[in-house]
């Protein structure tokens, strides 16, 4: 594991389009994430066909479709956590402000410091909750325990969990309800001061109260990242989201602002999704 | 390419709506029909009873607000789905308020007299009546079949209702100024005229959702006016 000094290198202008939000009205926004030409491949089956689309920085999009559509798939390559497994592979760009992170020699670690995931299931370390978060900040930094006191305070606001552990933070990660668990995930994946944060169906095992609260996190991180969100819950990617891909059988299907997709798509396919008539 | 739902429920739910709001419009163009007749003929019966049948529009809008609500809080719908609920629910107050304005034409008619003097002005108001039940058909009918083309002709029709009134207007200003003997009737009979014109305006509110339903926007442009009565004078002869 390599150590990294916190200031992060000059990186290169992000790149800009042109969105057209929802009123037809033309804004510039700047792409953190850029997906071009992408396709993946589980051993000889193509599971995601020339993808192309963008992550808005600052921004939260969602991806939706049927199961099977490969909506995980092109999370788990963002980040390329499908390298920790023989017979996957990606072909394509996938652009993170500019550098294509599918390239040789890439610093995957950083990679994944930099684009931080959360699971379906929780998954916190079995660990006491302040170690939960610690763990990754030692990774990457070398800081005085009052910083990384600091620092585990904040992410845990961050997550809107400290008012709930400040005083059991030794307490085990895995003592706690569901969806305090998937927020210590989050305080911990936003730990390690990530730009990319991507969401895998978070609210999928969690209780409706525990899904709120989620919701409102959402809304409140995403001044400071670039968020994706992958949800089979269509009401929850029309609230949470300011974009929406919608794919189908690999591919993307339609894209755009989130309420144009959810109130008037331009494709049939996406409004049969939507309105249940699929199948 | 599939057209129904996953969950027949909610296909038979939007089905129930719609036939709710085809029941209410039916109801409606029957309500108009008579009050009119009623007019025409001086039929006290006749008035009492649309008076009497009102209630039945009044509680078929509130059906159709319950089922919409109900289907809105059970099937989350999106898109088309929700245009369509939303569509019926605003389809749903204009029949209502037409059914009110028959209702109003209809509680006047005890109020005049067998007046052979104003049989022509009593032929506008059926004139109108015939031209905006006309309208109202046709644009139950375009809603029924979400026919965008047939509502924007409803849309645009508005204009002919809107010169009878005024002519209509013109008209009782002078029977009122010839004979003050004239003024009680020919009030009643304005505003039974107005309340027609107001009618043809609820038929261009519900062209104006059947667009917005199949469109997905609402209709942008300016609806042709053609109602002068607020500027409408008549000099007094010297």
């Amino acid at each position: 594991m390599t150590m990294v000094e916190n200031s992060g290198p000059v990186t290169p202008p992000p790149v800009v389009s042109r969105a057209t939000q929802a009123n037809g009205a033309n804004e510039v926004l700047a792409e953190k994430v850029s997906v071009r030409g992408l396709n993946f491949y589980y051993g000889d089956n193509r599971a995601l066909k020339n993808v192309n689309v963008p992550l808005y920085a600052g921004l939260v999009t969602a991806f939706i479709g049927p199961s099977g559509c490969g909506k995980s798939t092109l999370l788990r390559v963002l980040n390329r956590i499908y390298d920790l497994y023989p017979n996957q592979r990606a072909e394509g760009q996938v652009l993170l402000d500019n550098q294509n992170v599918l390239s040789n020699g890439q610093d995957l670690n950083l990679l994944r410091a930099r684009v931080g995931m959360v699971f379906q299931k929780p998954t916190p370390f079995p660990m006491s909750i302040y170690e939960n978060i610690a763990f990754g900040i030692r990774l990457y930094e070398r800081l005085s325990k009052s910083d990384i006191d600091g620092r585990v305070e904040s992410a845990l606001r961050r997550a809107a969990l400290w008012d709930e552990v400040k005083d059991k933070l030794s307490a085990n990660g895995l003592s706690l309800s569901g969806g305090q668990q998937q927020r210590l995930c989050i305080a911990r994946t936003v730990a390690v001061k990530p730009e990319v944060i991507l969401l895998d169906e978070p609210c999928s095992a969690l209780d409706p109260i525990a899904t709120a609260k989620i919701e409102e996190l959402i809304d409140e991180l995403k001044s400071d990242y670039t968020i994706a969100i992958v949800t089979h819950n269509m009401q929850q990617a029309a609230r949470v989201s300011d974009y929406t891909a919608f794919m189908y059988l690999g591919e993307l299907v339609e894209f755009g602002p989130t309420t144009k997709i959810f109130t008037t798509p331009a494709e049939r396919r996406t409004q049969d999704y939507i309105t249940g008539r699929f199948g | 390419m599939a057209t129904e739902h996953t969950a027949k429920a909610f296909d038979a739910d939007l089905q129930d709506l719609a036939r709710l709001v085809a029941e209410m419009g039916g109801m409606a163009e029957k309500q108009i029909g008579d009050s009119v007749d009623a007019l025409n003929t001086h039929d006290i019966t006749l008035a009492a009873r649309t008076i009497a049948l009102d209630d039945k529009i009044d509680h078929l809008q509130r059906e159709i607000e319950e089922k919409a609500i109900l289907t809105i809080a059970r099937r989350q719908p999106m898109a088309v789905d929700l245009r369509e609920i939303v569509g019926a629910l605003r389809v749903a107050n204009d029949l209502e308020r037409i059914g009110d304005l028959a209702k109003n034409i209809a509680k006047r008619v005890s109020a005049l007299d067998d007046d052979v003097q104003l049989t022509k002005v009593l032929r506008g108001v059926e004139h109108m009546s015939e031209l905006v039940l006309l309208q109202i058909k046709d644009v139950l009918d375009s809603y029924a079949r979400r026919d965008v083309d047939k509502a924007l002709a409803v849309w645009r029709g508005d204009e002919e209702i809107d010169a009878v009134n005024n002519s209509l207007f013109r008209e009782l200003l002078t029977y009122m100024m010839e004979d003050p003997r004239n003024i009680s009737l020919c009030i009643h009979l304005l505003f039974c005229a107005k309340n027609i014109e107001r009618m043809g305006d609820h038929a261009t509110n519900i062209a104006e959702t059947v667009y917005y339903i199949v469109e997905g926007r609402p209709l942008a442009d300016e609806r042709p006016k053609g109602d002068n009565t607020a500027s409408a004078t008549v000099a007094f002869p010297a």
